[in-house]
């Protein structure tokens, strides 16, 4: 390893251990002004006499601080439960606000220095451990050692960043309130691109950008040489940053809706929620806009496109997953499973997040339809399952977590529900193929086992056959691993796209079907 | 026929794997067995190299998962084979077991040449073929070695230098010819190679023999001394200078040997029910011209299998081998080759491109009224389907040179080279086509040339 590499990996592991401590420093103290602000009008006054024993007393940590939230409102909350009086129970959660309200801590002071000590220090060093790499060598190839590193074949490096991934996923989603350190952190910033303080979220969207810019250049380097690899990751890179993470922020600022452009249903499953439909339509033309090109997207650009180039033009090209996924995600890669049992698993399981998503979408639109007389406050329920197994369990826990255990596209190709509408179009109404040339596979498995889709691409290139599979991201990654030129992607004539029976050319002596 | 035969396959690389697949799908009732003591399952020997260098792990050269052999009714046999009882129809392995044959295929596959140098046995001193070679290597790679030397530029030289370099073990490389692979490869390609093999800080060591291998007292390895003179300390030899049919085991009983297991056309052995395919077999007469008697690459295995399967099945057809193709890479920089492009040109013309860089490289050869022979190319890929039509169908070579667009198998947006290799063909020898032109995402977006 170079110089500039240890440093940068040096500061990279200091940021992230800041990032770690930030969440424990400072102490929480409430008042009733606090609560005021921080409540709906009807919970107000209750809130306020629920938690006057907390006022003028100071807490140490968070942990403290929440627990003596829960002492003071639980009971009470339990007791309307046990006495089913649903109309009277505070369902809204406020720890998280009531939490960053009473934050007394160093970061809320000064938080340009500790961003700067955790975030900054993490993407700096980042940078500076990829910018340089493979100076010295010539373009190629470099997977040299992937196998024999425990960071990207399950060593201990690899299940400590699993882990930590899988327990930041964990908090972030279901006990935020234990992140208000870091979310005070990154009020300036989001101060500046929306006019408005900082939630969870938005935190999570500048760590999740900034992840993909930094590994970002490492594709670049250890692609260097190869166009298309360079050009993709660019493109997630700009589809991020300016999609999903600038311009939403920036509708915000002029008062619009938070909308991003790229989004498209059922992977942006709650597009279709009454509430959405409701900030559409109560945005004047904007909102209109926004309604209809979310809608153009789906029944025109998805099948259109796709028809084109494959679903590639998506998920490896724009989607925030996709992007997440080949940037940060590509040392993990190789770790996805090839078995035909994995596949089979994989259909079934995709498919069917996928008729939820429709059938739950579908219920929604009929339920707002009918003033919500068809079916009531059931598609709530169904929203809030969904959202919690799906949204989050398994699109961020497992999408991401499972990234150093499951490769890289665990939700992709398991999960993802536009995958599978996308899939299905490049399977049975596209143009696009990963030809396979001629004979001159030698079955090494490079190509399957860099696939992070966990398609057996060998299968098919050894016996002369084009792949056309619905999974497939088009990430290129198999053409550009295999040492003997045997794969391109290409977008072509429908006709002999799928060639069932092969022959593989060079006998001249018989010509067997495979 | 035997409609429940039991066809017993020695080897289980390329050749024979492909020869049973294939007999499965052609006879469903036939009884199929390979026999192998490397390894259980069929791997691509072709990978062993990536496994080294960390790559992949040994279970992902491996084609096929497990339960493939059950459901088709393959059965595997994994034990070495001491000798063959041909009059008795049947295999003794090692263990003195034997194993009943009604028809015998020989896909033994090769060995490392080992050309008698004093040393050539030394702990440390090895090639690279088999599974087994490559767990020696590990071994004998782990630490203590400061410089390796590996005998012989050809396919395997240059992997087992690029794995070597993996372990950041400097590499000595001897190569007997003028220029590398240069019985192979013409001038400028060999003088590319050479200059890439350099560029990796290779030691490459032109008109350089082996002349001994010098030993330590613990019988290892210590040094080797080249034809020069010259001694060089190391502490690992590879040699690869070539390999030969693996067929020892067979020598001196009524199989009719010579370097390899002699077999004609239909690769029927001077024995009855006894078939031979695979680097192991040598044909009375070459195949084609353009072929020599014994085939030693990953594809012929692979038709040698398919034809065989084929003529136990059906009517016996003659093993007639289409264009010749080819393909490998030399550290980063891949070479394909289709038609016929041997070192030196007769009663033919070239017509050679190189890229400003020198590492990528376009020849095409002619016959003297300008059809083509072949072509090689390194650092760029074509189609396959492409030449084996064109050189099938013999077109001029402005023909091909006119479409090459069509052959251009390189990823999209890659630098699209075949626009300065047709400008140049135009200007050394004309023709009645244009350059294709650059597509506008190309211009937008693509790598310049």
């Amino acid at each position: 390893m170079r110089g500039i590499e240890k440093i940068g990996l040096g500061l990279f592991l200091v940021g992230v251990v800041a990032f770690l401590v930030i969440p424990f420093l400072g102490s929480y103290s409430l008042s009733e002004e606090m609560v005021l602000a921080h409540t709906k009008d009807i919970h107000r006054d209750k809130m306020a006499e629920l938690l006057a024993p907390m006022y003028a007393q100071e807490y140490g940590s968070s942990f403290s601080f929440l627990s003596a939230y829960r002492e003071q409102f639980n009971p009470y909350n339990e007791g309307l439960k046990s006495q089913q009086l649903w109309d009277e129970v505070i369902w809204d959660d406020y720890t998280f606000p009531l939490a960053k309200a009473a934050l007394q801590s160093p970061v809320r002071d000064s938080p340009w220095l500790f961003f700067g000590l955790s975030i900054g220090l993490a993407v700096l060093g980042g940078f500076l451990y990829n910018f340089r790499q493979y100076a010295d060598e010539p373009t190629g190839v470099k997977n040299n050692g992937v196998f024999h590193s425990s960071m990207k074949n399950r060593g201990l490096l690899g299940m400590i960043t699993g882990s930590l991934l899988i327990l930041f996923y964990v908090v972030l989603y279901w006990f935020p309130a234990y992140l208000v350190n870091l979310v005070a952190m990154v009020d300036p910033i989001s101060v500046f691109l929306s006019g408005n303080p900082s939630s969870q979220w938005f935190l999570y969207g500048l760590i999740y950008t900034l992840a993909i810019l930094v590994m970002g250049v490492r594709m670049f380097r250890k692609y260097r040489g190869n166009r298309y690899q360079q050009l993709r990751t660019a493109s997630v890179m700009f589809f991020q940053t300016a999609f999903a993470f600038l311009i939403p922020e920036i509708l915000v600022l002029l008062n619009q809706p938070y909308f991003d452009f790229k989004n498209i249903w059922p992977l942006d499953y709650d597009f279709f929620y009454d509430y959405q439909i409701s900030t559409f339509l109560s945005a004047g033309g904007v909102g209109m806009f926004m309604l209809i090109w979310g809608v153009l997207l789906i029944i025109i650009a998805v099948p259109l496109f796709t028809y084109f180039y494959g679903k590639r033009w998506y998920c490896s090209w724009v989607c925030g997953c996709g992007g997440l996924a080949e940037t940060v995600g590509d040392p993990y890669r190789q770790l996805s499973d090839k078995s035909l049992k994995a596949w089979k698993f994989e259909r079934w399981i995709v498919h069917s997040v996928l008729a939820l998503a429709v059938v739950m979408t579908l219920l929604t639109i009929a339920n707002y339809f009918s003033g919500f007389s068809l079916l009531g406050n059931v598609t709530n329920q169904l929203h809030s399952f969904y959202g919690f197994a799906i949204g989050s369990a398994f699109a961020g826990v497992v999408g991401t977590g499972f990234y150093p255990f499951m490769g890289n596209r665990v939700w992709c190709r398991f999960g993802c529900p536009l995958a599978a509408y996308l899939g299905i179009v490049q399977r049975f109404k596209s143009r696009f193929r990963i030809t396979t040339n001629g004979g001159q596979c030698i079955s090494c498995g490079n190509c399957s086992t860099y696939c992070e889709m966990g398609i057996d691409v060998r299968w098919y290139a050894q016996r002369g056959q084009n792949v056309v599979r619905a999974s497939c991201v088009g990430c290129g990654v198999c053409a550009s691993v295999c040492p003997r030129g045997v794969l391109k992607l290409e977008n072509g004539p429908e006709q002999n796209r799928i060639n069932e029976l092969p022959i593989i050319i060079g006998n001249d002596s018989i010509k067997i079907k495979a | 026929m035997n409609k429940n035969r039991h066809v017993v396959i020695i080897g289980n690389g390329i050749s024979g794997v492909t020869c049973a697949r294939t007999l499965r799908k052609l006879d469903s009732d036939v009884r199929i067995t390979l026999v192998s003591g490397e390894s259980k399952y069929f791997f691509s020997r072709t990978a062993l190299m990536y496994v080294y260098m960390g790559h992949m792990e040994f279970r992902h050269t491996q084609p096929y998962e497990d339960h493939f052999w059950d459901k088709n009714r393959i059965e595997l046999k994994q034990a070495w084979v001491e000798s063959v009882d041909f009059q008795a129809k049947k295999l003794v392995f090692e263990s003195k077991e034997t194993m009943p044959y009604d028809i015998l295929v020989i896909a033994t596959g090769s060995k490392p040449n080992k050309f008698g140098w004093p040393g050539q046995d030394l702990k440390g001193v090895q090639g690279l073929y088999s599974k087994q070679d490559l767990e020696t290597m590990e071994e004998a790679t782990q630490e203590g070695v400061t410089r390796a030397v590996i005998v012989g530029g050809g396919l395997i030289g240059i992997e087992m230098a690029e794995m070597l370099a993996y372990r950041q073990i400097p590499v000595t490389f001897l190569v007997r010819e003028k220029g590398f692979w240069d019985n192979v490869l013409p001038r400028e390609e060999a003088k590319l190679v050479g200059r890439h093999i350099r560029e990796h800080h290779i030691d490459l060591r032109l008109e350089t023999e082996l002349k001994e291998i010098l030993p330590d007292s613990q019988g290892r390895a210590r040094a080797v001394v080249t034809s020069t003179g010259e001694e060089i300390s190391c502490q690992f030899v590879g040699l690869t200078a070539g390999v030969s049919p693996q067929v020892d085991f067979l020598r001196n009983s009524e199989l009719e040997i010579n370097r390899g297991v002699k077999v004609d056309a239909f690769f029927q052995t001077n024995i009855p029910d006894v078939y031979s395919i695979g680097d192991c077999a040598e044909f009375d007469k070459a195949p084609a011209p353009d072929r020599k008697n014994i085939e030693q690459v990953w594809y012929t295995g692979r038709m040698h299998g398919e034809t065989l399967a084929h003529n136990l099945c059906q009517t016996p057809v003659p093993y007639r081998p289409g264009v010749w193709f080819n393909s490998a890479k030399f550290l980063d920089i891949e070479y394909q080759t289709y038609g016929v492009v041997p070192p030196r040109a007769e009663d033919a013309q070239d017509f050679y491109w190189e890229h400003a860089s020198g590492k990528i490289c376009f020849r095409m050869r002619m016959d003297s009224e300008g059809k083509t022979l072949g072509v090689n190319v390194f650092g760029m890929r074509l189609s396959h389907g492409f030449f084996d039509q064109a050189i099938r169908e013999k077109w001029t070579g402005q023909k091909v040179i006119a479409q090459l667009a069509e052959a251009n198998f390189d990823p999209e947006f890659f630098a699209p080279h075949h626009i300065s290799i047709q400008q140049l063909f135009l200007g050394e020898f004309g023709g009645d086509f244009r350059p294709a032109k650059k597509s506008f995402m190309q211009k937008l977006f693509g790598a310049k040339v």
